[in-house]
């Protein structure tokens, strides 16, 4: 079967993605989030496996991850949660997290019981590109798993180049030198970055994290990439409103046609 | 068989960068320029007059004559705590700081626990009227006032770390965050031998002008560069690496590393991390780190702030794996009774984080022609509340 990612990158509309802290806020939350979410249109998701040290993420996310870890969440627990995720959810799903719990699960049995639930990648900040392709590339080809790499405005033109030869499905374009949920919106220097990006004509896709909060920020994001990505801002939303705010909170970012 | 890390930045199986794609390229531009920079000769020239004139090294190598008489060996003290600033950690942000010139930063971050190496990294930053941010934990800004007013006085912001455990784990997870938002302009000058390659090899480099030393004095003071041993405590490990540096691979010389074990290695307040951690990776470094079985970082403990890390630095989890290194943990206890042994043999109060190299002389049982150099990495100002707390003096 053709990877879901790249299924749905081949649809000819702008992808919206969510990610979210697995275990948040409540530690039971995971699975109804993800079906709510594709209940209400989202076209992909990035299902965060907590860490007690995330190095990349802003306050936002690190208090989630903080909650969901206190709730219990553990790697185990959360594959047990995603079980039967496929009898329900048919978009396409990514775990998000940090190298150092992978490692400690064990690489392999990692990638093995993505595959028996039907995630479909996976996005490891810390996993550099070379250590990727030296020790675990054979590992995830295997398992069906799609890594995904990150971008950012200071990442070189060569490396962009190494980075889009290296990744199949797409790339997740930084949109400023930020950790997550940082609050300036997108300027004129975004956007000059996104068109330069745009214009190298790479030969993945591009998908946008990091400053998307609302629908202004999803539509300039969007204007030359496939998609964007919303994680801090849907984190604070359930932090006020819980799971019945995500249907709102949806339909602002991406009214259903 | 080399100790040293490789051109990527490996100590066999650990070390290498481990870092998220936003924080490439400002370790990419270090790792490009850093052994270049530090073989200029301007650079060596201005590094070793301020060395001299500034921190006032060489810094003596003392024969502790009644400890000595105590322990029936030869223990000679490699005196680190005389170094402008009170410890060793001044090498390396001097050293740091004119790197950070060089590749033309205007500001300049750092993460501290006890404050020492904050204390260094404010002082060599109002020596060069750079702009300082300083990253420390909510819990030990408490237990350290003195260190974060001199911080002050020295013109550097200290800023709390508020997450997390609030200690040195979340100052430098902070520290990595600012530089992750200021790539371009800030320089991040890391107080230990660890991080992404090629910090470990870089501060490594900047303070192997401790074991420099301690061969000429060895030569000039017992007609050998050799010691027998060489013991050091280690947190992340810089004054031990600085230590071994030029004895790594001459495996005549015996390498004692003396980890904190706080309340006991099994207590579960300790932060002995060959005896309790696993192969991880911390702040970008792949090394033995403490961990739950899920791979969470947990909280490590010592009565000494600058050693409650729950990492070592890949150099000395390589020295472990392998052998090269004895580790031995040492208690709150039996390092407080250490430091005031020091205090009271030699007139020479360490800081808590030196004494718990002081305490291994009670285990360690040495012949008495044996050349044992110990590095008393800082002085004990610092720690004096502690001490009245603990002595109730």
């Amino acid at each position: 079967m053709k990877n879901r990612i790249k299924q749905k990158l081949s649809e000819d509309k702008k992808l919206l993605s969510i990610y979210f802290s697995a275990g948040f806020p409540k530690l039971s939350d995971t699975v109804s989030i993800i079906q709510d979410l594709e209940n209400n249109g989202v076209d992909m998701i990035e299902i965060g496996l907590p860490f007690s040290d995330p190095l990349a993420d802003g306050p936002t996310i690190q208090e989630s991850s903080t909650i969901a870890l206190k709730n219990g969440m553990s790697t185990d627990l959360l594959f047990t949660q995603l079980k039967d995720i496929r009898k329900s959810v048919s978009i396409p799903l990514l775990i998000m997290g940090y190298f150092n719990p992978v490692l400690q699960y064990g690489v392999e049995n990692f990638c093995k019981k993505c595959e028996e639930i039907g995630v479909d990648g996976l996005i490891l900040p810390d996993l550099p590109l070379d250590v990727y392709q030296d020790e675990y590339e054979p590992i995830f080809k295997k398992h069906g798993l799609i890594n995904v790499f990150l971008i950012t405005p200071q990442t070189s033109e060569i490396r962009i180049r190494q980075i889009d030869n290296a990744s199949e499905g797409f790339i997740y374009m930084v949109s400023s030198a930020s950790t997550t949920g940082a609050k300036q919106g997108m300027g004129e220097e975004q956007e000059a970055y996104f068109e330069r990006i745009a214009r190298m004509d790479l030969k993945n896709p591009q998908i946008v994290g990091f400053g998307i909060s609302n629908a202004r920020t999803f539509q300039q994001a969007t204007k030359t990439a496939k998609g964007a990505i919303i994680g801090s801002a849907f984190i604070k939303m359930l932090s006020k409103k819980g799971k019945a705010g995500i249907s709102e909170f949806i339909k602002t970012i991406k009214p259903r046609s | 068989m080399t100790y040293h890390a490789d051109e990527k930045g490996y100590y066999g199986q650990f070390g290498g960068a481990y870092i998220p794609e936003m924080l490439y390229p400002n370790t990419e531009e270090l790792r490009q320029n850093y052994l270049q920079i530090m073989e200029e000769p301007s650079f060596v020239n201005e590094f070793q007059s301020l060395l001299r004139d500034y921190v006032g090294r060489p810094t003596p190598l003392y024969f502790a004559n009644r400890l000595s008489d105590k322990y029936q060996t030869k223990i000679y003290l490699k005196r680190e705590d005389l170094c402008h600033t009170g410890a060793h950690k001044v090498n390396n942000t001097i050293g740091q700081i004119l790197m950070a010139k060089r590749l033309g930063k205007r500001r300049i971050i750092a993460e501290t626990g006890a404050g020492q190496h904050g204390v260094a990294t404010a002082t060599v930053c109002a020596l060069m009227g750079i702009e300082c941010v300083v990253y420390m934990g909510e819990i030990d800004i408490a237990r350290q006032a003195p260190n974060v007013a001199r911080m002050k006085m020295l013109g550097a912001e200290v800023r709390p770390a508020l997450s997390g455990s609030r200690t040195l784990k979340d100052a430098t997870n902070e520290a990595i965050r600012d530089w992750i938002n200021n790539p371009v302009d800030t320089h991040y000058i890391i107080g230990s031998v660890v991080g992404p390659h090629p910090y470990p090899d870089m501060v490594a480099r900047f303070q192997a002008v401790i074991s420099e030393e301690i061969q000429a004095q060895l030569i000039e003071k017992e007609g050998t560069p050799n010691p027998d041993y060489l013991v050091a405590c280690v947190g992340g490990g810089s004054n031990a690496a600085g230590t071994y540096y030029h004895y790594l691979d001459n495996e005549d010389v015996g390498i004692i590393a003396v980890e904190a074990a706080g309340k006991g290695i099994h207590s579960g307040d300790s932060a002995a991390t060959s005896a309790l951690g696993k192969v991880g990776i911390i702040h970008g470094s792949k090394t033995l780190l403490m961990q739950t079985q899920d791979g969470q970082i947990t909280e490590p403990y010592s009565i000494s702030a600058g050693l409650d890390y729950p990492g070592v630095g890949p150099m000395h989890a390589n020295l472990y794996t392998s052998g090269r290194g004895e580790f031995i943990s040492i208690t709150d206890d039996e390092a407080m009774t250490a430091g005031l042994l020091l205090s009271q043999l030699e007139g020479i109060i360490p800081a808590i984080e030196t004494s718990h190299a002081f305490a291994i002389l009670d285990y360690k049982k040495f012949q008495p022609d044996d050349i044992v150099v110990i590095n008393l990495s800082g002085r004990g100002d610092k720690d004096l509340q502690t001490y009245i707390d603990y002595f109730k003096l």
